[in-house]
């Protein structure tokens, strides 16, 4: 690193454990060493707060034993308003910090006053940012500072990646040329499916019939960390273990819903090594080093091939020694993704999908923060703006249009232009018309995505410090009574007061699941493939016994789905008809597909009433069956009507809320500035129907379309599918309910479809009532 | 069915599934809280442009209202207007939409919090109508009887075999109707809430709007049962 100390971007990728971070400090020190100026020399940005808490710790020892004279200090959300201020007046030499909290300090007019003398930029876990808007929005913060300072230097430090050019041009100054250095991946990982004696269960993700073999793992070994793919799963388990913990072994919990004091005081026990093992999320995917893991335990399907690779690295942080991990799958269809997994694993074979160019709303959110700094020329920001990697592309016209939007809503009934937001001054420059846009627009910074969410308190101590955190949606189908699983503990819903959640203790066994805002990782399309090659194979002697039974049974009584076709089972269950559409294409093109196909549906007369999709299969129910699938995959015809379909769906107006909000179209809601229930907000959802009807060419429908298409919607791998099959559809009418299939009818997250069904429904329960009440 | 029939105060009234209370014998159509240019709010204060169509929108419903019932007259119940001066900003091809629906018919404006004042349109301004027993204001008076009010903007939800339905409702009972808001940027208040369960008595109805007119037992808050 001290050799390439002068180049102006540099990226290191090194394997977890590998001491990079420190690698990327190394210019600074040596720069700084017992003759620093004052002023900001270096910024070191880190998806995780707890990230730049912990690298603080870890520079300020050696600077301070070797009294190098240098000041560290952090600045996140965690950091206090005093504390805040301070810095801004006298700036440390090296700020630790996140890309919210850098999107903050640049929308103040002192920026240039500092960042006066900043020289360096470290992007720690850059692997990680690239995969979201938080890196867009990171590199539109660079370019801005960057255009402060034409000579700032900038190393970004990135675990293993699929492709690493990519990375560095998400990372460099356009168009400058970006130097990568890789390190040694180090041995291959010790890495194998934990034998269970319980079989893995039909669905669900907790896998709590592999405790016992869990627990004898983290007896055997000094630290182990226990991985789960959502929070809900690892609150669960996390409650599961401790049932079993006859040993009363040290096991902690550690995900993003915890309170911030509980979280930290686990982070305190681990690194004291009071910790035998932690449940924990993506929230420890990064790099905090925890010292003596040796070893990580992947409690279901890693979904994701990279993302399994990266955190196997997490056990044993010596670079010569190879890592040891075992995966647990939940239930029987993830044995099958597991087993793929492996071998992925085996072979070096990383997944991912192409970055595509930096998303507008971004852009719309960064023509804010320059507003709110000060005037801009557009020519000027246009310019910074492209030397942003992923806006590098970025037309004219698409500035522009941002521009519009923030200035004038850029509809096409220009109503407003009377009170336009920005306002342009006799010199060109753009600026706020109002001041008191400032606040309610920092307010709204940042791109990441919480649902709302609502404190967890006990009752008896409004005072004390939260549990924990819920979503609102969850909170909304509790009733007093209701137990629910947080921070481990199982807790009564007694009410909701002030917007917090108030419960008391429980000694219930039996707890509601709290639903989490977990990420749902769509399967990727590489592991996918190979799921489906392994089971055409026909040898699944690798699989647990139950495992292979399943499938030779659904041989048996039907099909295995094969690559070049698409299986269809038609089936009455339960009172209704089911039809389940294994197109193996992940998660959120499975949920397109059943969008459309229930659509389909719908205009056929079948009557649908819901789906629910996972990342092999989609499964609909409704009230006829469904006797011939041809018309619903006659060529083109899943397409026709694309548009239309797609604008008037429930996942658009999802996708559509979130752009519309990172763009500051809607206000984020914050806790404390809702009255209680008074409130008489409309949804995001009337905004994107006046917009589909009034200004179908609207930016934020543009932007909404582009985000849905490689995102919730995936229409990208929906093609792929139907592209693999060309029309092969296999339809298997049954009598009863075939074994791949009854997974299905357990899984959560099912969508209900709008039709007249849903119509006819309503009216007959509403009559219902009415005969009970004595009112009809 | 597109509206439900029900008795009121020994008057046949119309629920429509559009939203508005329509009156047969009469010929009077009356709707609440139409919040007219409530799109301007936040612009006016610095905060980002909302899509400027709710009044377009508003007014087309209101327009298809009229189609269906051939109203004479048409009572609005307050807020029409989201603030006194709204009517000023609305888009000229808005105004003349409204005056052109005003044509031929009896047109009442009832003040409501919003819209205090009177507005510069034709029609008579009113704090509140009695008509045939009947009497029309903006908010509901715990006293009164046999009276049609908005303001709560009130939503009930109704969970079916297929998952739960929230929508805009009417809340009716012996003695008080309360219209659903028939603006397109209005929020809603749920019916659960104490201030609509203390307003409306034992076996009050709510009934859903939307593609039709579902009538169904007033849902009241979990503690009373």
């Amino acid at each position: 690193m001290l050799a390439r100390a002068r180049d102006p971007v540099t990226l290191l990728i090194a394997p977890t454990g590998g001491g990079k971070t420190l690698a990327g400090f190394l210019p600074t020190l040596a720069e700084l060493a017992g003759n620093a100026p004052p002023g900001l020399h270096t910024l070191y940005i880190s998806p995780l707060k707890a990230l730049a808490a912990d690298i603080r710790r870890n520079l300020t020892r050696p600077i301070d034993g070797a009294g190098l004279g240098i000041r560290v200090e952090d600045r996140t959300g965690d950091t206090s308003a005093t504390q805040k201020r301070r810095q801004r007046v006298d700036p440390p030499h090296i700020l630790l910090t996140t890309p919210e909290s850098l999107a903050l300090m640049l929308s103040y007019d002192d920026a240039p006053r500092l960042f006066a003398g900043l020289q360096r930029v470290v992007v720690d876990e850059a692997h990680a940012l690239a995969d979201s808007k938080r890196g867009d929005q990171l590199m539109l913060g660079l370019a801005r500072l960057q255009a402060m300072h034409p000579g700032l230097r900038r190393v970004g430090l990135s675990a293993t990646v699929e492709d690493p050019g990519a990375l560095a041009h998400f990372l460099a100054p356009h168009p400058a040329p970006c130097a990568i250095l890789i390190a040694d991946p180090g041995p291959d990982p010790d890495i194998a499916m934990l034998d269970t004696d319980a079989p893995p269960p039909w669905a669900g993700g907790g896998a709590a019939h592999a405790i016992p073999e869990v627990l004898e793992q983290v007896r055997r070994h000094r630290t182990t960390l226990i991985f789960h793919n959502t929070r809900a799963q690892a609150e669960i388990f996390f409650h599961n273990i401790w049932l079993h913990n006859d040993e009363a072994l040290p096991i902690g919990i550690h995900h993003g819903s915890l309170d911030r004091e509980a979280r930290q005081r686990v982070e305190a026990a681990m690194v004291a090594g009071n910790l035998r093992a932690i449940v924990c999320t993506g929230s420890l995917d990064l790099g905090i080093d925890w010292g003596d893991v040796d070893l990580v335990i992947q409690i279901g399907a890693p979904k994701n091939v990279k993302r399994l690779v990266q955190r196997i690295g997490r056990a044993n942080h010596r670079y010569n020694a190879p890592s040891k991990a075992l995966i647990v799958p939940a239930n029987r269809w993830e044995v099958v993704e597991c087993q793929a997994a492996l071998e992925a694993v085996r072979a070096h074979d990383l997944d991912g999908d192409p970055r595509g160019d930096g998303p507008l709303d971004v852009l719309c959110q960064q023509i804010l923060i320059a507003a709110c700094a000060g005037p801009f020329q557009a020519d000027d920001l246009y310019a910074e703006v492209r030397g942003a990697g992923p806006y590098a592309r970025l037309t004219r016209a698409d500035f522009d249009a941002c521009l519009d939007f923030c200035a004038t809503g850029g509809y096409a009934l220009r109503a407003y232009d009377r009170w336009k937001r920005l306002m342009q001054r006799s010199d060109g420059a753009w600026q706020l018309r109002d001041p008191r846009s400032v606040r309610a627009i920092r307010m709204n910074l940042g791109t990441i995505q919480d649902t709302d969410t609502l404190k967890v308190r006990y009752a008896r101590n409004r005072g004390g410090a939260p549990l924990g955190e819920i979503e609102e949606g969850f909170a909304a189908t509790l009733s007093k009574g209701d137990t629910f699983l947080i921070g481990g503990q199982i807790v009564r819903f007694e009410g909701l007061r002030d917007m917090v959640v108030e419960v008391s203790r429980d000694a219930a066994k039996k707890p509601k699941v709290a639903t989490f805002n977990g990420t749902k990782f769509a399967t990727s399309t590489q592991l996918t493939h190979r799921i489906l090659r392994y089971l055409a194979a026909g040898d699944w002697s690798a699989l647990p016994a139950p495992v292979a039974d399943w499938l030779a049974l659904q041989a048996r009584v039907s099909r295995i789905p094969q690559a070049g076709r698409l299986l269809i089972e038609s089936f009455p269950w339960d009172g209704r008809e089911h039809a389940c559409f294994y197109g193996f294409a992940g998660r959120n093109a499975q949920q397109t597909l059943g969008l459309l196909l229930t659509k389909r549906m719908e205009d056929e007369g079948l009557d649908p009433l819901g789906f629910v999709a996972t990342d092999y299969a989609t499964l609909i129910w409704g009230l006829k069956p469904l006797t011939d699938a041809a018309p619903l995959f006659a060529p083109g015809v899943l397409e026709a009507g694309l548009e239309s379909w797609l604008m008037g769906n429930a996942v658009m107006k999802r996708t559509f809320r979130a752009s519309a909000t990172i763009a500051g179209l809607i206000e984020r809601n914050h806790p404390g500035m809702r009255t209680s229930g008074r409130q008489a907000t409309f949804s995001s959802d009337i905004l994107y129907d006046t917009l589909v009807k009034y200004d179908p060419d609207h930016l934020m429908l543009r932007i909404t379309r582009t985000e849905a298409m490689r995102g919730l919607i995936d229409f990208g791998r929906l093609r792929e599918m139907l592209d693999r099959i060309e029309g092969r559809v296999d339809l298997v009418r049954l009598n009863r309910l075939p074994p791949l299939a009854a997974p299905l009818l357990l899984e959560v997250g099912r969508v209900p479809v709008a039709g007249a069904a849903r119509e006819r429904l309503l009216a007959e329960e509403a009559a219902r009532l009415m005969q009970e009440a004595g009112l009809a | 069915m597109t509206h439900h029939v029900f008795e009121f105060h020994g008057e046949t009234l119309q629920a429509l599934a559009a939203g508005a209370l329509y009156w047969p014998a009469r010929r009077v159509l009356a709707v609440a809280d139409l919040h007219l240019g409530k799109g301007l709010r936040g612009v006016r204060r610095g905060a980002a442009a909302l899509p400027p169509y709710e009044a377009a929108e508003t007014l087309a419903r209101l327009d298809a209202v009229l189609a269906l019932t051939a109203a004479a007259q048409v009572i609005c119940l307050g807020d029409t207007f989201d603030a006194p001066d709204s009517l000023g900003f609305l888009p000229e091809d808005a105004r003349l939409w409204l005056i052109r629906m005003q044509a031929g018919r009896d047109w009442v404006w009832i003040t409501g919090n919003h819209d205090p004042g009177p507005v510069e349109l034709p029609g008579a301004h009113l704090d509140h109508l009695r008509l045939a027993g009947l009497t029309f204001r903006h908010i509901a008076e715990p006293a009164e009887t046999g009276e049609i009010s908005g303001h709560y903007h009130p939503k009930a939800r109704l969970v079916t075999r297929a998952g739960a339905v929230r929508r805009a409702c009417f809340l009716i009972d012996a003695d008080r109707i309360i219209l659903p808001a028939f603006g397109a940027y209005t929020g809603g208040l749920d019916c659960t809430d104490p201030t609509l369960d203390r307003l409306m008595g034992a076996g009050a109805r709510a009934v859903l709007t939307g593609p039709r007119a579902v009538p169904f037992p007033m849902p009241r808050p979990a503690s009373r049962g």
